[in-house]
């Protein structure tokens, strides 16, 4: 009895001196304000921020004294809670969502080749520059929407990417997953948008696509200050987002869309409904 | 010098911890998604099982058999194990906190793996002399690591198979540890042990 009391107590006891010592040796600095960063972030791991992971972006923010980069999918929320843990002043973030540029879908856009290879836009892209007659329009192999670490992005049954504006976080990852550069990065709060992502003249396009931008100017002229045409594509100018209304009814195309009004054709999202701003009528 | 090269031979291969004796399975299953992790969760289990064969067999004849309290030999033993990996747990976070994350939850798993234990006990129940007991433990130890790093390596691949819907996650991964399991039965009979 006593024998088992002493040899079990005195294997606990030098276990417990050396555990000690080694706690001692190996006793890793950490900050509790990491931690605490790192729980209010989202989480996602995306790499958004410029730093490996969440949990880089933690180590930076505690390791400086400012905030050098924002957390786009975090939002202004997070950033305000972070600025909270950490005394910093507050950086206000722009909320912004992707759009892709196309509404081209298969059954829109007429295809220059059967492309039965690897399922990905980037494979597609090489060979003889995609399957799709535009040079500019979505190809529709979905590798953006296996790279959103949101689940925002779904495909139509006609291949098109379509981007929600309720799940978009705007991290940009499928912008840079993009082998043609058809996802853009534009304010939340501007709900119309040219989706064309076509240079080409407006009689090579009517040959290819039936939603395509042809450049006609009718959107310019309706609303002068909401649009440009660079290089026979119309852009809306975001600063006067709030007055492109003439400018999406008389589009001849219908390829200038409000996202207040619905998404694309073939898309299961709902229209958006939170916080749009009104359409001021020119 | 004979008996030794086949109490190590037979560990690692014909009696392969995991693939024979099916100890330490959780770790094998858990942690076998990349080989780097498979690669450093073996090199923790391969250290504490060494010292942990070392320690136990001192405890075993030096003070359970004198004091005549052979019948502490699991609580004992537990005890030992637990301190190990409560070290190797704090030089891991120390050296490598990337391991350490991939790890995860499996690094004080290794406390109650069978594995673990299973070798300490096999140590005393076989009459392991002090050389034997370590030479064993290695064996184990390195018999664990193969089968993890194997596994990995055949789990790595497959996640860029197109595996039938039905079968994929922890389903396929069973499978292909029995196959695995199968083609280490092919050492049965090498050496006897």
């Amino acid at each position: 009895m006593i024998a088992a009391v002493i040899s079990l107590g005195g294997i606990g006891l030098s276990a417990a001196v050396a555990l000690g010592l080694a706690a001692k040796k190996f006793a890793v600095e950490s900050d509790p304000r990491e931690l605490a960063v790192l729980e209010t972030l989202p989480g996602a791991n995306c790499g958004a921020c410029g730093y490996p992971g969440c949990s880089g972006y933690a180590k930076m923010v505690v390791s400086g004294d400012k905030l050098a980069a924002v957390c786009p999918p975090g939002g202004q929320e997070v950033m305000e809670k972070i600025a909270n843990i950490m005394g910093f002043a507050p950086i206000t973030t722009d909320p912004q969502v992707a759009v892709v540029r196309c509404q081209g879908d298969n059954a829109k856009a007429k295809l220059k080749y059967t492309y039965i290879g690897v399922t990905d836009c980037v494979a597609a892209q090489k060979l003889a520059d995609g399957p799709k007659l535009c040079p500019g329009g979505c190809m529709g192999l979905g590798t953006c929407a296996r790279i959103c670490p949101f689940g925002a992005i779904e495909m139509t049954q006609e291949n098109l990417a379509v981007i929600s504006r309720e799940k978009c976080t705007g991290c940009g990852k499928c912008v840079a997953s993009c082998p043609r550069q058809v996802i853009e990065l534009t304010p939340l709060d501007a709900t119309t948008h040219v989706l064309c992502n076509s240079h080409d003249k407006g009689a090579l396009i009517r040959k290819y696509c039936e939603i395509g931008c042809i450049a006609c100017q009718i959107c310019k002229k309706n609303a002068p200050d909401a649009y440009v045409i660079e290089d026979f594509l119309a852009r809306v100018v975001y600063e006067h987002h709030l007055e492109t209304g003439p400018g999406v009814e008389k589009c001849p195309t219908k390829c200038i869309r409000d996202f207040a009004g619905g998404y694309p054709q073939g898309s299961s999202f709902a229209p958006p409904t939170c916080a749009m701003p009104p359409q001021k009528v020119a | 010098m004979i008996e030794l090269a086949l109490i190590l031979i037979s560990a690692i291969f014909v009696n392969n911890f995991v693939l024979a004796r099916f100890l330490g399975i959780c770790p094998f299953l858990g942690v076998s998604k990349k080989v780097e992790t498979a690669l450093g969760m073996g090199m923790a289990v391969t250290f504490v099982m060494t010292v942990a064969a070392v320690v136990t067999w001192f405890i075993q004849y030096f003070i359970l058999i004198p004091f005549n309290i052979e019948y502490l030999q699991t609580i004992a033993f537990i005890l030992v194990i637990a301190s190990l990996v409560q070290l190797v747990e704090m030089v891991i976070q120390k050296v490598s906190p990337v391991l350490y994350q991939s790890l995860g939850i499996f690094l004080p798993l290794i406390t109650t793996n069978c594995a673990v234990l299973g070798l300490a006990v096999l140590n005393i129940q076989k009459g392991y002399s002090f050389l034997e007991s370590i030479v064993f433990a290695i064996g184990a130890a390195l018999g664990f690591t193969l089968a993890m790093v194997l596994f990995a390596g055949l789990r790595e691949r497959l996640d860029l198979c197109p595996v039938p819907k039905s079968f994929r996650g922890t389903a396929i991964a069973l499978v292909t540890a029995g196959l695995l399991s199968l083609a280490f039965m092919g050492f049965a009979g090498l050496v006897k042990g």
